[in-house]
Formats: C-alpha cells, sequence, structure tokens
C-alpha cells in the first residue's frame, strides 16, 4: 500500500500480532458466557416456576361448584376436615396476619427510624459499626429461634405483665415480628436518610437549628418515600413470615378482638396443616391458594418498594 | 491569648442553653429507641445461656436424641443441617454469582433485562412456607425426588438464590469502571476483563455474601418441614455421614420447633441448648464474614 | 510536502454522526489521518472529542443508548464491519485521560494485552515488556519491583504505564486523550518526547486541552467544537496569524473555549 521507501524501521518484534488464541480458549469463553447468560435468565425460570407450580396445585379446587373465591376470602368458617361441612374460609387468618403485622409495624416502624436517625446523624464512627454489626446479627437470627423466644420467654412475660391467659397471642407475635423487621427498617431508613444531601443539613445549621429541628423539619420531609419503603419492606417481612408467628401467636382459627387474643396467620396455617392434608385433596389445593394469595401479596408490596428505594438510590 | 475580653455575644442566654438541652434530650432519646433494640437482644440471648447451661457441652452435639427425643443431643439434627446447608449452597452459589456476572457484566438496559431485575427482587419476597409449597410441588411430586435431602436443598437453594444475586452484584459494582475499559481498549473480551480483573477484585465481596447465606439457609424451617427434613431419625452417635442424599433427614432448625412444640416432657434446659446451638451457628457465620471483609478491605489494592 | 502526499490515509472518516440517546454529539464529521503523523486534535469540553476516540475502537459499544451512522475505515476496513473487534482494538493503542493502573503487577498490567491476545510464552512477554516500559520511559524506574502493583505507582508513572500497556499490543495508531491533565510538567514533557519518538513507527491521534502540546508535537491540527469540525490544516496554519476561521484563532489565542 505504500511505498516500500517510506516504511519506517519495523518495531523489533511481531509476536502480539502473529498470536492467536487457543481453540480450547476461545471455545471455553463461549461454553462459560452461554452459562452466564443461562443462569441470568434462570431468575425469570423461577419466579415464574414458583407462581406456575402453587398455582397448579390450587387450581382444580377453583373449578369446584361447591367451592366460591368470595367464600374463600370472606368467609372466617375454617373447617378443613369436618366429615360433614367442610369450609374453607381464611377471612380470620386474613384478620390474624392484619393484627399482627400492624401491630409490629406500629411497634417497629419508630424505633427502627429512631435507631436509623440515631445511626446516621448522632452517633460516631465506632458505635456506628458496633450497632451496624448487632443489627447484622438481628437480621441472621432463624425465625424458628424468634419464635422459640416468643414461646417461652416472651409468652411468660406477656402472662406476668398483662395477666393474660396465654402468652401467645397477637402482642406475642407482634413484638417478636417488630424484632424481625427492625433491622430492614433500619437499613432502608439509614439509606434515605444518607440520600439527604450534605448541603440540606449544613443550611439547616447554619441557620442555627438544633438537631432535634433538622431532624424533624429537614431529614424526615426529605427522606420520606425511603421511609416509606422500609415500612412496605417490614410488612412484606410480616406477611410472610412463618415459623415464628406460628410458635408465638396461638393456633385459634378467629378474629381476633383485642391483642391479647390468640390468632392463626396465613403462613402459619400452611405450615401448621400442610403436613395433615392428603396430597390432591381439596384441603391440600386451598392451602395451595393460599399460597398463591401470598404470593400475590408480598409481590405487590415488594414491587412498590422497590420501585420506591431504585427512585431514591437514582437520587 | 486571653488578652481579648470574652465577648458577651458568646455567653450563654437562656435560649442557648435551652437549645443545648434540646440537643443533647434528642440525642438521648435516639439512642435509647436504638438501645431498645439491642438491649432486649442481648438480655434474651444471655436468658437463653442460662437456661441452656445445663446441656452445653460436646456430649450434647454428638449424642443422639433419646427417649422419644426427650433426653439426649442433637446430632443426626447438627448433621443433617450441614448437609442441606452445603448442597444448598453449591446449587446457589455457582448460578447466583454467574446471574449477577450476567445482570452486572453483559445485560444492556432494555425490557428484557429489566423483567430479569424485577423477577430477582420478587424471588428475594417471596415468603420462605410459599418456597415450601412450591418444593413440595416442583421438587416433591413433579420431580419425583420424593420427600428427601435433595429437594430439600434445592428448595433452600431457590430461595438463598435472589440474595446471592443481590450481594454478588453489589461487589461487583463496587469495581471501577474505569479498569474495565482499560481492559476493553487494549483488546480483551468480556470475559477475559471479568476473569482478571472484575472477578479477583471482587472475591470478597461475593464470598461474603455467600456465607452470609449460610446462617441463613441454616435457620430456615417453613421450606424443608415438608420437602425433606423429619422429626426423628435414627443415627449412630458421631457418624459423619448418616444419610443418602435420597432419604429424608433431621435439621436443628426443625428439631428446635419440634422438641419445643411437639414432644411432652423434654428436659427443659435440651430445646434452649438447641435454640443457643442455633445462634452460635449465625454468630460463627456473621463473625467469619465480617472479619474476612475486614480483612480483604485492608488488602484493597487500589 | 511531496512526500507527505504520498502517504496513504491510515484512518478515513466519512459523516461521522453520534447520539447519546436522543442527543446527537457528533454532527457528520469527516477526516483523514495519514501514516506516521501526529494529528492534534483541540476543542474545549464537550466537543466530541473522546467520543470521537471511542467510536474509533468501537469501545462505544459498551456505553448503552448510543447510535452511530457513517463509516470509519482503518486500513480501507469499515470498523464497525469488522470481523474481529478485538484485533481491531489491539491495531489501537488508546491513551485515556486519567492513567489506569489495573490492579495487577507492573508485569502482568504491560503482559495483559499479548496474553489476552494469546501470547503465552514467556520470553516472549519478557521482551514486549522490556521494551514497552523503555518506550514508555518508565523501565528505569521500576525494572525491579515489576512485581508490584500497578495500582502503587505514582500518577505519573501510571500513565506512563498506561501508554506502555497501550503499546503492548503492537498498534499502528496510538490514540491519546488529554494524557496530561493528571500529570506534572516534566513527566508531560517526557512522555512528549516518547511521542517523537514512537512516531517514526506510529501513526499517533492526539487530542488535547492544550493547545501549545498540539503547537509542539502535531503535524497537523485539527479543531473541534460542539461536535463539529472547525478547522483541519497543518498545525502551522492553524496557530499563525491566519487560520481561514476566526472561531480557530480565537481559540488558540485563548479568546472564548
Amino acid at each position: 500500500m505504500t511505498d516500500p521507501q517510506r516504511t519506517p524501521p519495523a518495531p523489533p518484534i511481531f509476536a502480539v500480532r502473529a498470536a492467536k488464541r487457543a481453540a480450547w480458549a476461545v471455545g471455553g469463553e463461549k461454553i462459560l458466557e452461554a452459562l452466564v447468560y443461562l443462569c441470568g435468565f434462570s431468575a425469570i425460570v423461577f419466579v415464574l416456576g414458583i407462581f406456575i407450580f402453587v398455582f397448579k396445585e390450587a387450581l382444580p379446587v377453583l373449578t369446584r361448584e361447591n367451592f366460591s373465591l368470595a367464600e374463600f376470602l370472606g368467609s372466617s368458617d375454617w373447617y378443613p376436615t369436618s366429615e360433614s361441612n367442610k369450609r374453607y374460609g381464611v377471612f380470620a387468618m386474613i384478620a390474624g396476619t392484619v393484627a399482627v403485622t400492624v401491630l409490629a409495624m406500629v411497634i417497629a416502624v419508630p424505633f427502627g427510624l429512631g435507631a436509623a436517625i440515631y445511626l446516621s446523624e448522632f452517633c460516631g464512627q465506632k458505635t456506628r459499626e458496633t450497632l451496624k454489626i448487632v443489627i447484622e446479627f438481628l437480621a441472621a437470627v432463624p425465625s424458628v429461634v424468634w419464635g422459640f423466644i416468643g414461646l417461652t420467654v416472651m409468652s411468660r412475660l406477656i402472662v406476668q405483665f398483662t395477666g393474660a391467659q396465654v402468652g401467645v397471642n397477637v402482642l406475642n407475635g407482634g413484638l417478636i415480628l417488630a424484632l424481625m423487621s427492625v433491622p430492614i427498617i433500619v437499613s432502608i431508613s439509614e439509606d434515605a436518610l444518607k440520600a439527604v444531601p450534605d448541603s440540606y443539613r449544613e443550611a439547616a445549621i447554619a441557620l442555627g437549628v438544633t438537631r432535634w429541628q433538622l431532624v424533624w423539619r429537614v431529614l424526615l420531609p426529605a427522606a420520606k418515600q425511603g421511609l416509606l419503603a422500609a415500612v412496605l419492606l417490614g410488612v412484606g417481612r410480616g406477611v410472610g413470615e412463618t415459623m415464628a408467628v406460628l410458635m408465638a401467636t396461638g393456633h385459634a382459627v378467629h378474629i381476633p378482638h383485642s391483642v391479647l387474643d390468640s390468632v392463626r396467620t396465613l403462613t402459619a396455617n400452611i405450615a401448621a396443616e400442610l403436613g395433615e392434608a392428603p396430597a390432591g385433596s381439596d384441603h391440600y389445593r386451598v392451602l395451595f391458594l393460599t399460597g398463591v394469595l401470598l404470593f400475590t401479596l408480598t409481590f405487590g408490596v415488594n414491587l412498590i418498594a422497590d420501585t420506591i428505594v431504585r427512585g431514591i438510590r437514582r437520587k | 491569648m486571653n488578652a481579648l475580653p470574652a465577648s458577651s455575644r458568646f455567653t450563654e442566654t437562656p435560649a442557648v442553653r435551652r437549645k443545648l438541652r434540646q440537643e443533647a434530650l434528642a440525642k438521648w432519646i435516639f439512642c435509647a429507641m436504638a438501645a431498645a433494640m439491642v438491649v432486649p437482644l442481648l438480655l434474651i440471648v444471655g436468658y437463653l445461656v442460662v437456661r441452656a447451661a445445663p446441656s452445653l457441652n460436646l456430649e450434647f452435639l454428638l449424642e443422639v436424641p433419646k427417649r422419644g427425643m426427650t433426653e439426649g443431643g442433637i446430632w443426626p439434627a447438627l448433621i443433617g443441617t450441614l448437609y442441606l446447608v452445603f448442597i444448598s449452597l453449591a446449587v446457589s452459589a455457582p448460578i447466583g454469582i454467574l446471574a449477577a456476572v450476567y445482570l452486572n457484566e453483559y445485560a444492556r438496559d432494555n425490557w428484557f433485562n429489566r423483567v430479569i431485575n424485577l423477577a430477582v427482587i420478587n424471588l428475594a419476597g417471596v415468603p420462605s412456607i410459599v418456597h415450601a409449597l412450591f418444593g413440595l410441588g416442583a421438587f416433591v411430586y413433579a420431580a419425583r425426588f420424593g420427600y428427601s435431602i435433595i429437594s430439600a436443598s434445592l428448595t433452600l437453594a431457590i430461595m438463598t438464590l435472589p440474595v446471592i444475586i443481590a450481594s454478588t452484584r453489589e461487589a461487583l459494582a463496587s469495581v471501577p469502571r474505569s479498569f474495565r475499559e482499560a481492559c476493553w481498549n487494549v483488546g480483551a473480551t468480556r470475559w477475559q476483563t471479568i476473569k482478571a480483573i472484575v472477578l479477583p477484585n471482587s472475591i470478597s465481596g461475593i464470598l461474603t455474601g455467600v456465607i452470609l447465606q449460610v446462617s441463613r439457609a441454616a435457620g430456615e424451617t417453613a421450606p424443608v418441614m415438608f420437602t425433606g427434613v423429619v422429626f426423628f431419625k435414627s443415627v449412630e452417635r458421631g457418624d459423619l455421614l448418616p444419610y443418602y442424599l435420597n432419604e429424608q433427614c433431621m435439621a436443628l432448625s426443625m428439631h428446635l420447633y419440634t422438641i419445643s412444640t411437639q414432644v411432652p416432657g423434654v428436659q427443659p434446659s435440651i430445646p434452649f441448648a438447641t435454640a443457643v446451638v442455633l445462634l452460635a451457628l449465625v454468630v460463627i457465620v456473621n463473625a467469619t464474614a465480617i472479619s474476612l471483609r475486614v480483612y480483604l478491605r485492608s488488602r484493597k489494592k487500589w | 510536502m511531496v512526500t507527505m502526499a504520498a502517504t496513504a490515509n491510515h484512518i478515513e472518516v466519512r459523516d461521522l454522526r453520534l447520539s447519546y440517546g436522543m442527543k446527537e454529539v457528533i454532527h457528520g464529521i469527516s477526516f483523514d489521518v495519514r501514516q506516521h503523523e501526529i494529528l492534534g486534535v483541540i476543542g474545549p469540553a464537550q466537543s466530541g472529542k473522546s467520543s470521537l476516540l471511542r467510536c474509533l475502537n468501537r469501545t462505544i459499544d459498551f456505553t448503552p443508548d448510543t447510535h452511530v451512522s457513517g463509516t470509519i475505515e482503518v486500513d480501507g476496513e469499515d470498523v464497525r464491519k469488522t470481523g474481529n473487534v478485538y484485533a481491531l482494538r489491539r491495531k489501537i493503542g488508546m491513551v485515556a485521560p486519567l492513567p489506569v493502573g489495573l490492579p495487577l503487577s507492573i508485569y502482568d498490567n504491560v503482559a495483559f494485552a499479548p496474553r489476552c491476545a494469546g501470547l503465552n510464552r514467556k520470553s516472549d512477554l519478557d521482551t514486549i515488556v522490556e521494551q514497552c516500559l523503555r518506550q514508555a520511559a518508565l523501565w528505569d524506574e521500576v525494572k525491579d519491583r515489576l512485581d508490584s502493583l500497578g495500582t502503587k505507582l505514582s500518577g505519573g508513572q501510571q500513565q506512563r504505564l498506561t501508554i506502555a500497556r497501550a503499546l503492548s499490543h503492537e498498534p499502528e495508531i496510538l490514540c491519546l486523550d488529554e494524557f496530561s491533565i493528571a500529570i506534572d510538567p516534566v513527566t508531560t514533557m517526557r512522555i512528549e518526547d516518547v511521542l517523537k519518538e514512537l512516531r517514526r513507527h506510529m501513526t499517533i491521534v492526539l487530542v488535547t486541552n492544550l493547545t501549545q502540546q498540539a503547537r509542539r508535537l502535531a503535524d497537523r491540527t485539527m479543531f473541534m467544537w460542539k461536535g463539529e469540525i472547525v478547522e483541519l490544516d497543518t498545525t502551522d496554519v492553524i496557530f499563525s496569524e491566519k487560520p481561514k476561521d476566526q472561531r480557530t484563532r480565537d481559540y488558540v489565542e485563548g479568546i472564548f473555549g
């Protein structure tokens, strides 16, 4: 292409230009990349798989003449093993789930939020590191251990202090669930508070406000969305939690009238009865239908929470 | 240095004093709220350990349950939990890590990958009892694995997967993009870049995430109680390989549930000791993860 | 002048357009780069200089939501239709504005590209590492500690390491994107000497925000502004009293931009 006389002195070696990757290296890379893609797509397969398998097991009961979805959701008659008058109404369980979750949130949100504010605004580096480790530990305690704590420690305390007949009730479940959902509330709230620009803080402090006012007037309004997401994730956790509420709330299938009533939640109901329901029976299928209900519920809650969290991270 | 008279402007006025008092009050209130979750935890753990004390010895770990599970130790449950944890993580860790590599390194921002992201998030939110239903329908019945260690482990694997994906992605994202660009500029393929730069520099974060899932897999009860874990299984004392993979096994979490709710007349310290063993496992796992994080942060390469 | 006319074009760009999302940042530019010349590219920030380089070795592919039209030919081959994009990238050495030492040893930093190309013989790698580090005027400083991390070098050393790495895959074209941003003037002068040496072997595209650097080094200089070429001529003309475009004159004299 060029005049040979103009060709400059060539660099001493051309090893790289002559080099070729070994066939096995190229092939291996192709296979690995295929595997990476496959694993990436697997998440969709699993989520769909979960929905399909759970729904598939529940489906036959939906087509039964004597089964109505309205009764399933609206009635609190739950007589799955009755000889003559089988009834499958989960309203009492829904009420139980709502009662326990709401109570847990009422306890956990202020404390979680307060702890998050303390972590991000008031305490020093060292305290923060230590507290974070404790919170991580709190999040890692298995739910069956929480259930055990509810059953042994908490129930005794409740009987002692409230004079209730039994210690396993809404209050117990709510307290346990509150302790369980505090870590997630703290960590998401802390993220949200961190996302508030430091310039806000500096501006407020320059104006001479107290830190109390800073928190109340500046940080909380600015971090509102994140705090909402934290609460939603806490709700998701509360609705889905199984073992702890199974052990701590008692086993009474009825609508609670006070926090000292025993209840049964949707999750606990499945855990308690799935072992006894013969595979393929209506009872078994109704339990799967409860699973579909739970799946849909947590799906919605987590989706909303995630949309909010993403919005914050983008800021 | 004290030549300047103290300006009257900077002495404490009542308003300033009130402000300082409020400041201190706020700090104490929030501190108390943080303490309100830490202190009960410590008290409860302390109480559990005290109640468990009579049973806390090596013999308890190695002995099998006796007299209808009212006495003896927890060996079969301990070893069963180890089986479940290792098999489930052996499945979920590679899939989770590769899936995270896909999402962080390969996936373009299009609707399909947004759906995958959504799937991961929802997978993380699925209640554990729904995982149990899925495991029962998919592995026990549809795949014909029956009630077995393999069914239970696979159920656990799918449950831990989204968390491993999330923690791995975070670790991968912490490697600066400029390193990747430098590699692409000299003609490295995506995979060569990942192998040479991205994975070696994020492996600590990835491992931490996987290790933290050990305690989660060990503590979960609901997903395994209907897929392969039983109340009781007869095992030799101290036997390291007591189970076949197509058999049912015992597990610590399930064992704690059983002896604290289903079996009457259990020696009182035994359930407490079982709970303490589970907690100890969690502490060990978390401590390992934290020290790994600290150690590897200390030899960060940039 | 005669010899210059006889030299073939090494890079030919025709009507190149680039947009990020809806925003077009390069508006249909055309120019050539000749064999063994130093082409200086000057212009204020955001004028599309760096994006141009990213189109050249197709690392623009890694940025989501980009759209490229027009052609770029290197040695007569359209880069967007090339069968082996990795070979193309090896043909073009690229030096980024901020020095990037990879978190590998100094030796591995330089040997990385040859290894990616499939070269694994130790003796070849040793030769390449030594030669490239010498060419980048870094060898004497690091020859006793080739095992230490590239990220632990000083900024100026890292930038020379980056240049050594860009030379390690034996490129025919070397693109430097504002290489002197993060280093001191003395190091800059040393690297400029290196470049004068290197132009005997290769074509150099020098994107710079220091107009005087282009004046010192470039054979021809191109002034880009807001994604368009305002003027492309020999460096003498651009920096003379009479460039064709008033904006060029204002810019090189520091009146605007």
